[in-house]
C-alpha cells in the first residue's frame, strides 16, 4: 500500500477515539481508503470538510500531526490466477513471505448478483458424512454454517468436507482463528497435497479485531474471480463468523451506534446477509459454495448472531457428542440444508427423502422413548426397538467418522429398518417398500 | 398533486453509510425523489426529514465513492411506480426496474430499467363510449395481458367525474398512443394513454365499499382451509423462527391458491429462494386455467443482499400493483416475505437518524406503519359493482423466535389469521409446522363465513371443525397426562383418545409439501379426509392394552396416508380406503 508522489499529505487531525480519527479534508469519497502514519484506514463519515476514519489496526498511538493521505479508491484486492496456494492477511497482503501479486485491482465489497441471473442449485455436494449427505445434503451455490459450541471439532469436520467436496479452488477466510487452528488447516490442506488449490485470508485472534471485517469480502472477491472469470467452482470456508460479528458491534459502539438485541448493531442482518449472499451457482458453471462456522455460547442460538445467521444461509449444520456411542454426530434434528430437496431423490436415489424422514422420525420415536426412560416409566416393545435402532442408527450413519458413498447410506437405513421394524411402522410408500425392503428378514 | 415548480436542486453536505444530507436551493416535499450525480451515475434517493434548507435522503444504492459538493436534482414527486399492461410475469426490483431488461451479472449501481414496454403492440377493446361519466379507477377498456383481462382506467389520481369525449375503435395500439380523451368538471380535456402513475406509500381508493370478507379462498393447504381458514380480502401473517419451513409454505400458497393473480414482494429474504421462484413457476401449471403459473405472477425480489432503503420500498410497490389490479375487479394473492426484514430497514435508518428508539431498537411508530399497510388489503365493491380482493398474507421472523419481539406483536394486531409454525413440530417433521391449536383464524368465527361454508361445503360443516379442534385438544391433554403417569398408569381408553388425535394430525394436520398429489388437496377431498378421520372419532374401539392401540391406530394412520398420496378417486385411492375399511371392522366394538 505504497503512497504516491503529488498526493496530499493532512497533518491535522482534530479528534481521535478508540476507533477513529477525524480531520478536515475535501475532495474525498465515501469508503474510500486512507493512510494514517502508515496504518491503513477507511472513510466512514463526511459532515462538510470534517471527515471520519475508521483506523483497522486502531488508534493507539497516533498523534494529532499523524501524515494523513487519501488513496482515491476503496479497499481492492489484486487478482490474478497467482493467488492460488497463497497466504494473505486481512488486506491481501502477502504472509508467506512469497512475492506481491501481480493482477487485476478489484473493489472488495462489490454489487450484488442480479436475482434474475443467477442459476437454481442444483450440483450435489457429496461429503462422505452420512448426517450431512443422507440427511443434510449440500448443493453448489449454497451458503451453510456449522453452528457450534467452541469445543466441538468443527475445524475438522469443515477441513474433510472441504477436501472431499469436489471444488476446483477452496479459499479460506480465517478470522479470529487462534495460531495453532490457522497451522491446522495448513498442515491438513498441505498433506492432502492441495494446498495450490487453496487460498487463505488470515487474520489470527494476534492481529487486531477490527482488520477482521475485511476478510469476508477479501475472501469472496478473490472467489468471484475464479467463479466468474475463470467458471470454477469454489468453496470459501469462513471461520468463525461470531467473531466477525464482533467486530462489527466494537466498531458500531465506537461510532456511538444505538445497540440493538445483543449490543449487536440494528445492521447485523443486512452486513451479514451481503456476505452470505454472495454464495450463488452461474448459469456457465461456476459456483461459490459458502461453508461457515457460527459458534454458540452454551448452544443458545437464540443469540442475535446465530439467530440473524439462520435466516439468512440455506440450514445449519448442529454437532453434538452422542453419549450413548461415544462419538461426535450431525445432530438430525436441528441440523437442516435448505437446497437438500433439490438434489435428493433427483440426483440421488428416488427413495432418498422418504427413508431420510422416516428415519429420522424413528429416531424421534426414540428420543421420547428415552425421556419416559428418565421419567422412570415402563418402556413398550416397540420404544426398545427404537432405542436399539437410534444407537445403530447414531452409530453407522450420523457419526462424523462415517465416510461412505450415498447408496451405501440407503442400503444401511434399509437393513437397520429391518432389523428394527415392521414395514408398517417406517410407514414409507409402499412401492418403496417392494422395491427396497431386505427380503431375508 | 404535481405543482410546476421549477424543479429545486441540492449539494451533498454529509454521508453516513446510505444516509445523505444535502443542502437545497429551493423547496422540498417529505419523502420526494431526487437523484444524486456521482459522475455518469444517477443513484436514487427518498427525503426522509427535512431541518432548515437541509434534506435528510435515503439512498437506494450504495454511497461508496459519493463526495460532498456532488449534485443533486430533486423531481416534485414521491416515489411511484407505473401502472400499465406489461406488469403481469414480470421479475422487478423493490424500486419497480425491470431485472430482465438489466445488463451483466452484477447489478450496477444507478441503472434504472423501464418496467413496462414502450413499443409493444396490446389489442385494446373499449368498454366505455362517448358521453360515459366515469370516476377514478372507471374502466375505459381492456386489453389482454397474458390471458388475464386487463382493465385500461380513468387514473387514480383524477378527482371528480370525467366524461368521455372520445375512445379510440378497438385495434392495436402502444402504451403511449392516446385511446380516450375526457373532458373533466371543468370541461378541460385530457388525453388519456393506458399509463398512470401512483405514489406507493398511499393507498388507492378508487372503490366504493369495503364490506368484511365473507368468502372463503381455498389454498389447498388442509390445516389451513379445514381448520384455519383465511377468507378471500382476508389477512394473515406467518411468524415461525427459521427451519419451520415458512417459504416452503408460501411457496406452497402462491402455487395453489384460488386467485387471479399472484404478487410475491420478496422482501430482504434469500436470494436462491427467488431464484426458485424464477425457474418453477414458469414450468409450473396452473391447475385452473392450464397455463403456466408464471403467466399470473409478478415478483418483486429485493433480496437481503440488495440496498436496504430499497427493501422498504419494495412491500408498498407489491402492494400498489395488488390495488392496480383488484381495481379491474380480479383475486389479488399477495405473499410478502419478510415484513420482519422490512421492519429492520426501518429500524436502520432510524438508528442514522439518531431517532429515540422504542423496544429492540425500532421506531417508535412501528406498530402504525404496519397496521396501515395491512389495512389495504381487502375485499372491494368497485364503483361500477364488480367485485375485486387483495388477500394479503405476510410472514414474520421473529428474533430468536420469540414470538413476543415488536414485528409479531404489532402484526398480531394488525392481521386476522394468526398461522404459528413451531418449532417442536419442526423438529419431529410434522409439515407443515402450522400450529393447530396455537394457530387461529378470526374468520371461523364470523357469521358471514360459517353461513357460506353451510352453503357451499356441508351443512354441519362449522361444528365438525369445532369437533376436530376439540379433539386435538383433547389428544393433547391426554399426551401430556400420559407423559405425566406414564403408559400403564393411565386406562387405555386415554390412548384411545390420544391416538384419535394424532389420526387428525397426521392426516388433516400433516401434508407433504414435496409429493406431487399430497401438496395441494381440494376442498372436497379435504372434506371427505375429515368425515373419514371424525368417523374414526365417533367409532369405539375395543382393545386389551395400550400397546395394541399405537399399533392399531399406526397401521390406520399408515393407510389413510396412503389415500393422501392417491390421486383423488383413483384405483388406489379406493384401494387404501377399502383397506381402511376393513382395519375399522377389525376392531369395531360390536
Amino acid at each position: 500500500m505504497e503512497t504516491k508522489a503529488f498526493q496530499k499529505i493532512y497533518t491535522k487531525i482534530t479528534q481521535i477515539t478508540k476507533a477513529t480519527c477525524s480531520l478536515k479534508a475535501t475532495g474525498v469519497g465515501y469508503e474510500e481508503m486512507a493512510i494514517v502514519n502508515g496504518r491503513l484506514a477507511q472513510v466512514v463519515k463526511i459532515m462538510g470538510d470534517e471527515v471520519t476514519l475508521q483506523i483497522f489496526s486502531g488508534t493507539e498511538g497516533v498523534p494529532t500531526n499523524a501524515e494523513v493521505v487519501f488513496l482515491g479508491r476503496p479497499p481492492v484486492l489484486k487478482v490474478s490466477d497467482e493467488l492460488s496456494g497463497r497466504f494473505f492477511n486481512a488486506y491481501g497482503e502477502p504472509i508467506d513471505g512469497g512475492p506481491e501479486i501481480e493482477g487485476e485491482e478489484r473493489q472488495i465489497g462489490g454489487p450484488s448478483v442480479n436475482p434474475v441471473r443467477r442459476k437454481q442449485p442444483s450440483e450435489f455436494i457429496p461429503t462422505g458424512i452420512a448426517g450431512i449427505d443422507l440427511n443434510n445434503a449440500l448443493v453448489t451455490g449454497q451458503k451453510i454454517p456449522f453452528f457450534a459450541d467452541p469445543d466441538q471439532p468443527f475445524n475438522q469436520v469443515m477441513a474433510n468436507v472441504a477436501l472431499r467436496a469436489d471444488a476446483d479452488k477452496i479459499i479460506l477466510g480465517g478470522m479470529g482463528l487462534t495460531n495453532d487452528d490457522y497451522l491446522y488447516y495448513k498442515s491438513v490442506f498441505d498433506n492432502a497435497g492441495a494446498l495450490d488449490r487453496i487460498i487463505s485470508f488470515v487474520n489470527t485472534t494476534e492481529n487486531p479485531p477490527v482488520e477482521r471485517i475485511l476478510v469476508p469480502d477479501m475472501a469472496l472477491t478473490a472467489a468471484e474471480y475464479f467463479a466468474v472469470d475463470k467458471k470454477q467452482k469454489v468453496l470459501v470456508l469462513l471461520t468463525d463468523m461470531t467473531l466477525y460479528a464482533d467486530a462489527l458491534s466494537i466498531v458500531s459502539n465506537r461510532m456511538d451506534q444505538i445497540p440493538s438485541k445483543d449490543s449487536m448493531p440494528g445492521s447485523l442482518y443486512s452486513d451479514l446477509a451481503k456476505i452470505y449472499e454472495k454464495a450463488v451457482q452461474f448459469p456457465d458453471g461456476g459456483s461459490i459454495t459458502i461453508i461457515a462456522v457460527t459458534t454458540l455460547s452454551g448452544g443458545d442460538i437464540t443469540h442475535a448472531i446465530p439467530d440473524n445467521t439462520g435466516y439468512i444461509t440455506e440450514g445449519q449444520l448442529f454437532l453434538r457428542k452422542d453419549t450413548d456411542i461415544g462419538k461426535v454426530i450431525v445432530d438430525p434434528f436441528r441440523s437442516l440444508s435448505r437446497l437438500k430437496q433439490l438434489v435428493i431423490g433427483k440426483k440421488t436415489r428416488g427413495d432418498h427423502p422418504q427413508v431420510m424422514n422416516a428415519a429420522v422420525r424413528l429416531y424421534a420415536d426414540a428420543a421420547n422413548a428415552k425421556t419416559k426412560l428418565e421419567n422412570g416409566f415402563d418402556l413398550t416393545d416397540y420404544d426398545e426397538r427404537a432405542l436399539r435402532f437410534a444407537k445403530d442408527y447414531s452409530d453407522k450413519l450420523l457419526a462424523i467418522d462415517v465416510n461412505i458413498k450415498v447408496d451405501q447410506m440407503l442400503s444401511t437405513s434399509w437393513n437397520l429398518f429391518a432389523e428394527h421394524f415392521e414395514p408398517a411402522e417406517v410407514g414409507i410408500k409402499q412401492e418403496f417398500v417392494d422395491q427396497y425392503w431386505p427380503k431375508n428378514n | 398533486m404535481e405543482k410546476t415548480n421549477k424543479m429545486t436542486k441540492g449539494k451533498v453536505a454529509g454521508i453516513i453509510a446510505n444516509l445523505v444530507f444535502v443542502e437545497v436551493d429551493g423547496p422540498v416535499q417529505q419523502n420526494e425523489i431526487c437523484y444524486i450525480n456521482l459522475g455518469e451515475t444517477r443513484l436514487m434517493a427518498e427525503v426522509i426529514k427535512v431541518i432548515g434548507t437541509q434534506a435528510y435522503v435515503q439512498v437506494f444504492e450504495s454511497t461508496r465513492g459519493l463526495k460532498v459538493d456532488d449534485t443533486v436534482d430533486f423531481t416534485g414527486h414521491m416515489l411511484e411506480v407505473t401502472l400499465g399492461p406489461g406488469i403481469l410475469s414480470k421479475n422487478f426490483d423493490g424500486l419497480q426496474n425491470d431485472l430482465d431488461k438489466m445488463e451483466g451479472v452484477f447489478l450496477k449501481r444507478g441503472e434504472h430499467t423501464n418496467p413496462l414496454e414502450d413499443d409493444k403492440k396490446w389489442e385494446f377493446k373499449p368498454i366505455a363510449k362517448p358521453g360515459d361519466v366515469l370516476e377514478a379507477g372507471g374502466w375505459l377498456g381492456e386489453v389482454k395481458e397474458n390471458w388475464m383481462p386487463h382493465k385500461i382506467m380513468i387514473p387514480f389520481k383524477f378527482d371528480g367525474k370525467y366524461t368521455i369525449k372520445s375512445i379510440v375503435d378497438e385495434g392495436n395500439y402502444t402504451i403511449k398512443d392516446t385511446i380516450a380523451v375526457v373532458t373533466d368538471e371543468n370541461g378541460k380535456d385530457i388525453d388519456l394513454t393506458m399509463v398512470q402513475k401512483w405514489p406507493v406509500k398511499l393507498a388507492v381508493k378508487a372503490y366504493k365499499e369495503k364490506p368484511r370478507p365473507f368468502k372463503l379462498l381455498e389454498t389447498g393447504v388442509r390445516v389451513i382451509d379445514t381448520l384455519n381458514p383465511i377468507a378471500e380480502g382476508g389477512t394473515g401473517f406467518i411468524p415461525g423462527p427459521f427451519g419451520t419451513g415458512k417459504t416452503v409454505l408460501q411457496h406452497a400458497l402462491s402455487k395453489q391458491a384460488e386467485a387471479d393473480m399472484i404478487i410475491v414482494a420478496a422482501c430482504g429474504e434469500r436470494a436462491n429462494e427467488v431464484v426458485e421462484i424464477f425457474t418453477e413457476f414458469p414450468e409450473l401449471d396452473d391447475p385452473r386455467t392450464g397455463r403456466k403459473l408464471m403467466e399470473r405472477t409478478t415478483i418483486i425480489a429485493n433480496t437481503s443482499n440488495m440496498p436496504v432503503a430499497a427493501r422498504e420500498a419494495s412491500v408498498y410497490t407489491a402492494m400498489t400493483l395488488a390495488e392496480y389490479y383488484r381495481a379491474m375487479g380480479l383475486k389479488i394473492l399477495l405473499l410478502a416475505d419478510s415484513t420482519s426484514r422490512w421492519a429492520q430497514a426501518l429500524r436502520e435508518m432510524s438508528n442514522r437518524m439518531e431517532e429515540l428508539p422504542g423496544q429492540d431498537a425500532f421506531p417508535m411508530d412501528l406498530p402504525a406503519i404496519i397496521s396501515n399497510f395491512y389495512s389495504r388489503a381487502g375485499f372491494t365493491y368497485l364503483n361500477n359493482g364488480s367485485t375485486g380482493s387483495i388477500t394479503f398474507i405476510g410472514t414474520v421472523s421473529p428474533a430468536g423466535g420469540n414470538l413476543k419481539e415488536p414485528v409479531t406483536e404489532s402484526t398480531k394486531k394488525a392481521a386476522r389469521c394468526f398461522y404459528a409454525l413451531s418449532q417442536q413440530r419442526a423438529d419431529s417433521k410434522r409439515y407443515p409446522a402450522i400450529d393447530p391449536l396455537e394457530s387461529y383464524s378470526k374468520y371461523a368465527e364470523y357469521p358471514e363465513l360459517e353461513e357460506y361454508f353451510r352453503d357451499s361445503i356441508d351443512p354441519e360443516w362449522p361444528e365438525k371443525i369445532r369437533l376436530a379442534r376439540d379433539i386435538l385438544i383433547r389428544s393433547r391433554e391426554v399426551a401430556e397426562q400420559i407423559n405425566i403417569l406414564g403408559d400403564d398408569g393411565v386406562p387405555v381408553e386415554y390412548h384411545e383418545r390420544f391416538w384419535k388425535g394424532e389420526v387428525m394430525d397426521f392426516i388433516i394436520c400433516q401434508q407433504d409439501a414435496f409429493d406431487k398429489v399430497d401438496c395441494s388437496a381440494p376442498l372436497e377431498r379435504q372434506k371427505y379426509m375429515l368425515n373419514l378421520v371424525l368417523d374414526i372419532y365417533h367409532t369405539d374401539f375395543t382393545f386389551e392394552s395400550f400397546e395394541e392401540v399405537s399399533t392399531y391406530f399406526k397401521k390406520v394412520i399408515n393407510t389413510l396416508k396412503q389415500m393422501n398420496y392417491s390421486v383423488y378417486e383413483s384405483e388406489k385411492y379406493y384401494e387404501s380406503e377399502k383397506e381402511f375399511n376393513s382395519l375399522i371392522e377389525e376392531r369395531k366394538t360390536a
